[in-house]
């Protein structure tokens, strides 16, 4: 890292300098890519190249730009929904009974198996255009990314301090001042820390969603990830690292471009009055700092942010006096026979429709079956994984110049789309004759035991000092080291790691356990399996039946396994 | 204060009342039938002990909160919300972190929608008077406890309130701090340059009730009201060391005292049941003990004037009382008249060893503290002996709010635990009599 220069240098200066040479390049660059790309999304769907990839490399580079625009499409649209449904969640009480609930479980639902169905309803909106099929392929993004986004804002709705809450209202903010000063801001680390997680999940389903199968047809829309189905059907094998190297410089990008600089500002936002250890500025943050362009821009962006958030909407009594809440309790009782008759008519629903398509219960009893095997599938990795990455990151943590840049690595390998590695992975089981049912599983955690590295690590270098330099006082070493010191020290931080890793996995394995290399195809038993073949036959009732029977496997496994530990770790284990 | 009874005062607090909602039993009372008036150009201190009512009565005089009985009045009209003519200083501060000083102080000017320029200008104005010049673009994290007050005061005086309010400003500094910005801010109240028109504090530091009010309120607790109203006779600047405020300060004390005294003495006569829920405060066994030693010890030789007391001890009136009033309870000490003097119990304690201070203690709380010999009863009959601390925190509740009864079971574990009269698991919070020696 380059020495910063002395701010009094460049402070206050609005002369053009050589940052600004390089920023209005690299701007101007990427205006001019986003307007050659954008208009091929409002082609006819059967006009030529419109779905159809080319597996030339000099294609790559416009193939990851329109990837990468529906990431940030995704990325923004789950921003709106975030905005919206969150706050209503954690203002009124009713909405919240319910609202809180549903965000959990479509947390922990297979969102991959819900393709098929969110494919024809955008296609029938834009009939015969290719927007309908970028729709639906940001759509299948936006439901990995939206909900834990969601999610963070609204508990940090709840758990606003209380004494910034009383200072807002007895300076008489409207709601809408306080949302932009105080709700936004305040939520703000969190949802940045939770918008990177969802963008690391978000690069694998746009790779898994871009080539779409409806039934008996397919398109490919173009990018990385048809590019890479392409390349899977013709046995290319170069294409394939093409795509792979494509893909890290892309996502190489994106972490230094908007990640790194986020992380660092976002940090301003932290509720501590305490000037702590502040790590440098990354490159790019710098840039904008510095650069005199960039900071007239930057300094009037913020402005029209200053001056929408200082607007004095009001959309609700916020200045009224805090009184008990008044329990209407007829207004309580009118809400819940609502939520009652809508529940009563969904369970009719989902009843009617298993019904008339002809489940029986065999086959129920057959895809809880694959789920049994599934769920063993999971066990079994993320022990494996866990034995293997616990001692590493625990070895890496304890040193702490080292953790730091390992740590950013490791940030990197988990947001790079795993299941691009998926076909060297194939190659090797065809070429050596492996059993499916074996050595598919392993790609079920090919992305996400990383999470499980980067937080033993994180935990392992907060582990204080004056505690490891008592074990060594006292001569504790060895087994009993781990038992009585570094385990219970790095638990709830190995627990969170895992629950994200648990529950990606489920998800992977719907593109995990089936795998294709040219005409030969290999399938593990599995509820994934069976979820992805229902699928390529188009038949809608064997993959409603799966997605159920799988969501009810995730749910279960956290309701019994994680959610205990985790309150077990922070109630006992935090420090 | 006499000549201002002509002017139309600022606020009128009239029989307000606050309870707290409990739906199985009675309501919890907080405040009863409080009486204040606020006029034109006084600096009035509401002094109590924590838990005295005297914030919640300033969140209902700001409109921040309304009173469950009464009225507030805001220059003769009925108050709704919190008025445009008051501006509150927080003794956390509350400062917004992403702020800077100076968009800490333009919020208030923010929300009245005033224009840019003008905001600006005043904000400066503000941060310029409360000696904060040259700190405008720094974050509150950059700053020390006592700037990041100053920021506090510049934001509330920045809106030209009639009525400040400040919510114990000073007490989360240091002793120089706090010392400091109070004198600034009497200077600047003397020389008629903050824009107020008049001042409501809450504090527990006595001294700095007499040092910059005009009138104290001073509050008991459970529930609270106002016990007492004192003038100050003493013109700014005032004098700590002069006689005549050492006096009033020595007179709040035994008040204060006296008032602590009257609910013990009224303990007996609704039976056993209302002494199962006395609040104890949550005093660790190590301060008692410390405390009941230094007594026994010259210069005190069992007797000490509290406010002396307090000063060589270094604590606050609001720290020292909740430990006389525990020493008290468990008949260890007995305080009368802004004094404490250790009675045979307490002497004995301060000479005896560990292990037989364990069996004074023991007998004491068995003795004095009915929560503790119920839970060591319960556990005795039961054939486990193991009692879930659930039961007794329901049982509390019904008396007292959830805060309160979770500070008094606090207390009885760490007591009854010191003196080993029953263990208490924490993760399955139950009480158990293991390894405790049970005399046949």
């Amino acid at each position: 890292m380059p020495h910063p220069l002395p701010s009094a240098l460049t402070h206050g200066r609005r002369l053009p300098n050589a940052w600004d040479l390089v920023a209005v390049v690299c701007v101007f660059a990427a205006i001019l890519a986003i307007v050659q790309v954008t208009p091929a999304t409002f082609q006819p769907i059967d006009a030529p190249n419109a779905t159809e990839v080319s597996l030339d490399p000099a294609n790559l580079p416009a193939y990851a730009l329109r990837t990468t625009l529906r990431m940030f499409a995704a990325l923004f649209a789950s921003l709106l929904f975030t905005f919206t449904f969150a706050p209503l969640a954690a203002k009124s009480r009713r909405a919240g009974l319910v609202m809180v609930p549903i965000l959990d479980i479509l947390q922990s639902v297979p969102i991959l198996g819900f393709l098929t169905f969110t494919t024809a309803f955008f296609m029938s909106l834009f009939p015969g255009r290719v927007a309908g099929l970028e729709l639906a392929a940001i759509f299948a993004v936006f439901t990995s990314q939206a909900w834990n986004m969601a999610f963070s804002f609204y508990q940090s709705l709840t758990t606003l301090p209380d004494d910034l809450v009383e200072a807002t209202r007895a300076f008489r903010l409207s709601s809408w001042q306080r949302f932009w000063r105080l709700e936004v801001p305040f939520a703000m680390p969190g949802l940045v820390w939770n918008m990177m997680l969802s963008m690391s999940g978000g690069w694998f389903f746009v790779v898994a969603s871009e080539a779409i199968t409806l039934g008996d047809k397919s398109w490919k829309l173009p990018g990385i990830g048809s590019y890479v189905a392409q390349a899977l059907e013709q046995k290319d094998m170069s294409a394939i690292w093409y795509a792979i190297g494509t893909m890290f410089l892309v996502i190489l990008a994106y972490d230094q471009l908007l990640f790194r600089p986020l992380v660092a500002w976002s940090a301003k936002f932290r509720v501590e009055l305490t000037a702590g250890a502040t790590a440098e500025d990354p490159w790019v943050l710098k840039l904008l700092r510095r650069t005199a362009a960039l900071r007239v821009l930057g300094d009037a962006v913020a402005s029209v942010f200053g001056a929408i958030g200082r607007m004095r909407l009001d959309f609700s009594k916020a200045s009224k006096p805090a009184r008990a809440e008044t329990h209407t309790k007829l207004g309580d009782a009118v809400f819940f026979v609502i939520v009652a008759l809508v529940a009563g008519f969904a369970v009719w629903q989902i009843v009617q429709y298993i019904l008339s398509h002809d489940v029986g219960l065999s086959d129920v009893a057959q895809v809880f079956g694959l789920g049994l095997i599934t769920m063993l599938r999971v066990i079994v990795l993320i022990a494996l994984a866990s034995l293997i990455w616990v001692p590493i990151g625990v070895w890496i943590g304890l040193r702490p110049s080292l953790a730091r840049s390992i740590g950013v690595v490791a940030q990197f390998v988990a947001a790079f789309p795993a299941n691009l590695f998926f076909p060297v992975f194939v190659i090797l089981i065809v070429r050596f004759k492996g059993s499916p049912d074996i050595w598919l599983t392993p790609l079920m955690i090919l992305g996400t035991q990383w999470y499980i590295l980067f937080n033993v690590i994180a935990g392992a270098s907060a582990f204080p000092g004056d505690l490891l330099e008592a074990s060594r006082n006292f001569r504790v070493g060895g087994f009993l080291w781990w038992r009585r010191v570094i385990l219970p020290g790095i638990f709830p931080y190995f627990v969170t790691g895992a629950i994200t890793a648990s529950g990606g996995s489920w998800n992977a394995a719907i593109v995990a356990e089936v795998a294709s290399w040219g005409d030969t195809k290999l399938q593990a038993h599995g509820l994934g399996a069976y979820i992805a073949q229902a699928t390529d036959e188009g038949n809608f009732a064997h993959v409603v039946l799966g997605v159920v029977v799988m969501s009810m496997f995730v749910l279960a496994f956290n309701r019994v396994l994680w959610r205990p530990l985790y309150a077990f770790a922070t109630r006992r284990l935090t420090l | 204060m006499d000549g201002n009874l002509a002017i139309a005062p600022l606020v009128e607090v009239r029989g307000c009342r606050q309870s707290y909602h409990k739906d199985s039993s009675s309501d919890l009372l907080v405040l009863d039938d409080v009486n204040l008036t606020i006029a034109s150009g006084e600096i009035v201190g509401l002094l109590g002990r924590s838990g005295s009512g005297k914030s919640t009565l300033l969140r209902i005089v700001s409109g921040l909160l309304a009173p469950t009985a009464g009225e507030v009045l805001w220059r003769g009209a009925k108050l709704q919300g919190p008025a445009p003519g008051v501006a509150m200083v927080f003794q956390s501060f509350a400062l917004f972190p992403w702020l800077t000083v100076q968009e800490n102080v333009e919020l208030g000017l923010e929300a009245q929608g005033v224009g840019r320029v003008e905001r600006e200008d005043r904000a400066e104005t503000a941060i310029d008077l409360i000696g904060l010049g040259g700190y405008e673009s720094a974050y509150p994290k950059e700053l020390s406890g006592g700037m990041r007050q100053r920021v506090g005061l510049a934001r509330a005086l920045v809106v030209h309130p009639d009525l400040l309010l400040m919510d114990e400003p000073f007490s989360a500094l240091d002793v120089l701090t706090a010392e400091t910005l109070r004198t600034d801010l009497i200077d600047l109240w003397m020389e008629s340059k903050l824009p107020v028109k008049s001042i409501l504090m809450v504090t527990h530091n006595i001294e700095e009730a007499v040092l910059m009010c005009d009138r104290i309120l001073v509050f008991s607790s459970n529930p609270g009201r106002v016990a007492s109203e004192l003038v100050v006779p003493f013109a700014h600047p005032r004098n700590r060391l002069a006689p005549d405020f050492r006096q009033m300060v020595d007179d709040i004390y035994a008040l204060m005292t006296r008032r602590a005294v009257k609910p013990a003495a009224t303990v007996p006569t609704p039976a056993a049941e209302a002494g199962f829920a006395t609040p104890l405060a949550p005093v660790s066994t190590n301060l008692l003990a410390g405390l009941l030693e230094a007594l026994a010890q010259p210069p005190y030789d069992g007797r000490a004037d509290l406010p002396a007391l307090a000063g060589s001890l270094q604590l606050e009136a609001d720290e020292l009382l909740p430990m006389g009033e525990a020493l008290q309870l468990l008949h260890l000490a007995d305080l009368a008249d802004g004094d404490i003097h250790l009675n045979d119990a307490g002497k004995q304690f301060a000479l005896a060893d560990t292990d037989e201070r364990k069996v004074i203690f023991a007998t004491a709380l068995r003795a004095h503290v009915p929560l503790v010999a119920a839970i060591r009863r319960t556990l005795d009959e039961r054939w486990n002996h193991r009692a879930s601390a659930v039961r007794f925190r329901d049982e509390l509740e019904d008396h007292m709010s959830p805060d309160y009864a979770e500070d008094t079971l606090r207390t009885a574990i760490a007591w009854g635990r010191y003196a080993e009269l029953f263990s208490y698991d924490e993760e399955a919070a139950q009480f158990s009599l293991e390894d405790i020696d049970t005399p046949a």
